[in-house]
């Protein structure tokens, strides 16, 4: 095959508002071959009795619009169309949206916190959101999830010129929760984006975040820290399309495993196009296993269609702790389990403690915390 | 008064039919007071001795005794011999990500004191005891060795020996990669720690004399071919300056 026929980027590139154009997955496709589809609870499959009730709460600082809008709304929708049959299900069944505006130049003085909790994971419930930053406009916005669900959604967020925009979505739903969420940044001229996804709660978690660059100069980073428990499913499928010139993008997401049956999933997708000359991107993924009987898929993915990048890279790694820093640990007197402790909580506070906003970085540190502290056998 | 004492001690690295004998019957008494130096030729088992003291996962011990004060070290786990007296000042001390160096040392010094130390007094003591190292206050807000220059790495494992104070140090290539200024910091503080207490032995393992003009061994021991084949005083130390391992490496083949 030669230069001519090359196809253009191989990843993502089926995109639709129509639930019909995506076919129902059988968990052979690329894209849903980590997935348990069984434990979706029809999501995928448009058997999902749309019964369930997930409450939104909104709280903003002035200055900032808050609105609860239908589906007609003409401003939804406009950043993004659904890359699978969830989000397409998503899109196609709520009832009505939350729409978050910072106008032009506002700085907002608070972070706007959006808190879903969900009532009951007998039905399914389906939400929808947009954030919009006008130009220079910046903000923080919290999304947080709670409770029992089963919930699909979309989150929209418009990060205008010079705008800068901050998001940490904490996922710490009850132990019945299913919740595949698509989170969609499109990004102005010089434009900032940062994302936290912190995953912790829940039976399957599937978020898929992803960053596209409407003109140059935008900067995006993505970070996430996920700490999986015995039977849980935690997956965040990333998708970085740089297809403007002179972008940037991060990704680092770390995740600790305990337990049997406790399964993570990365993927990180990034697509340079021929167009975006001069990108600068690099992911990383890191897992770090505690115990027997876990497992972790990470599938970094790095397509290079131009020959003039800044810097592309890429690194995966996954392992058990390491006996170099628990011996040194210890030779200082630490005890095995504070040492353990000590490793795990330095591994993912890295990420930890670039969360600007100091309650939510607590609430994350306290949750870490936690999870250590569960002795073997309430696990 | 502190005594370590090693008795014909074997160690073997690596499993079955892989597993490779590096000691060959290590005996060696280290007192309270006194300071050897182990000296040797590269791969004749220096650095295990050291690392089988401290009890590193790696180094299976197939025979023989090491005690501390009359305790059985080798049935203690790693922590345990370091909270029973033992410290290893390593050759190339890890880094890891995400552990600050000051929650280190409060963690470490907590385990060892037995109690956490308060905070005010801790963070003064911190900082003297970085200062006579010549330590830029910074770093205790750094991840624990991570970027640190081969000096700082040294720097730091010293001070942690002045602040966790055991009752025997064992200091493995403390001065390999240190320039003449580092090397004479590293030095004042290991002196500091062992005349600060006279109830402390220090058990300095090297390749070069160099170290030696700055800490003055009471006893010097030739390492070669995983025992020690040549014992003496400060002296010993300035023949091999001059002549070298040759004859203990060609003796023992």
């Amino acid at each position: 095959m030669g230069l001519d026929t090359r196809p253009l980027s191989t990843l993502h590139e089926k995109g639709s508002y129509e639930v019909a154009d995506f076919e129902v997955p059988t968990g052979r496709e690329e894209e849903w071959r980590f997935t348990p589809l069984r434990r979706l609870k029809g999501l995928h499959n448009g058997t999902a009795d749309a019964s369930g009730k997930v409450i939104t709460e909104i709280e903003a600082p002035a200055g900032i619009r808050v609105e609860t809008v239908g589906r007609d709304d003409e401003r939804l929708g406009k950043a993004f169309v659904p890359a699978d049959r969830v989000s397409a299900q998503a899109w196609a069944s709520f009832a009505e949206a939350t729409v978050v505006t910072v106008p032009k130049e506002v700085e907002a003085s608070a972070p706007v916190v959006i808190r879903r909790h969900g009532e009951d994971a007998s039905g399914a419930a389906y939400g929808h959101t947009t954030v919009v930053l006008e130009p220079f406009a910046k903000a923080t916005v919290v999304l947080t999830h709670r409770g029992s669900a089963v919930f699909a959604d979309n989150v929209e967020f418009v990060v205008g010129d010079s705008a800068s925009l901050s998001v940490i979505s904490l996922q710490d739903w009850a132990d019945d929760a299913v919740h595949v969420s698509q989170q969609h940044a499109r990004l102005g001229r010089d434009a900032r984006f940062v994302s936290h996804n912190i995953s912790i709660g829940g039976d399957v978690v599937r978020v898929s975040p992803s960053v596209a660059y409407a003109q140059p100069g935008g900067d995006a980073e993505l970070y996430g820290v996920y700490f999986v428990d015995g039977g849980q499913h935690l997956e965040h499928r990333l998708l970085v399309d740089h297809t403007v010139p002179s972008c940037r993008s991060r990704v680092d997401y770390r995740g600790a495993l305990q337990d049997q049956d406790a399964h993570a999933v990365w993927i990180g997708d990034v697509i340079i196009r021929a167009e975006a000359e001069g990108t600068d991107t690099y992911e990383l993924n890191r897992n770090l296993v505690l115990t027997d009987g876990t497992r972790v898929d990470s599938v970094p993915n790095l397509e290079i269609l131009t020959g003039e990048v800044a810097g592309a890279g890429h690194a995966s790694a996954s392992g058990r702790l390491d006996d170099e820093h628990l011996f040194y640990l210890q030779a200082r007197g630490i005890p095995f389990d504070e040492a353990r402790r000590m490793v795990v909580r330095g591994f993912l506070g890295q990420l930890v403690e670039r969360i600007e906003v100091a309650e939510v970085r607590e609430k994350v540190a306290a949750a870490i915390e936690a999870e250590l502290d569960r002795p073997e056998r309430d696990r | 008064m502190a005594t370590l004492e090693i008795r014909d001690l074997h160690v073997s690295v690596g499993d079955g039919e892989d597993a490779k004998e590096i000691l060959r019957g290590v005996d060696l008494t280290v007192k309270a007071g006194e300071t050897h130096a182990i000296m040797g030729p590269n791969g004749s088992g220096k650095s295990t001795l050291a690392y089988a003291i401290a009890g590193h996962p790696k180094y299976t011990v197939t025979s023989g005794t090491v005690t501390l004060d009359g305790e059985d070290v080798l049935e203690m786990s790693v922590d345990e011999r370091a909270r029973a007296g033992l410290f290893l000042a390593m050759q190339y001390p890890v880094e890891v990500p995400g552990v600050s160096v000051s929650n280190f040392l409060r963690s470490a010094v907590t385990a060892v004191r037995g109690e956490a130390p308060k905070l005010r007094e801790f963070a003064k003591e911190t900082k003297a005891a970085m200062d006579a190292l010549s330590i830029d206050p910074a770093f205790a807000q750094r991840s624990l060795n991570e970027g640190f220059s081969g000096g700082e790495k040294k720097r730091h494992e010293i001070l942690q020996l002045e602040m966790l104070k055991p009752k025997v140090a064992v200091l493995d290539e403390t001065d390999s990669g240190l320039d003449v200024d580092a090397l004479k910091v590293v030095s004042e503080g290991i002196n500091r720690f062992h005349d600060g207490d006279p109830e402390t032995g220090v058990l300095l393992i090297t390749h070069y004399t160099r170290i030696l003009r700055y800490i003055k061994p009471d006893f010097v021991h030739v390492f070669a071919h995983g025992r020690i084949v040549e014992q003496g005083g400060p002296e010993l130390a300035d023949v091999l300056e001059n002549e070298g391992y040759e004859k203990y490496v060609k003796a023992g083949a």
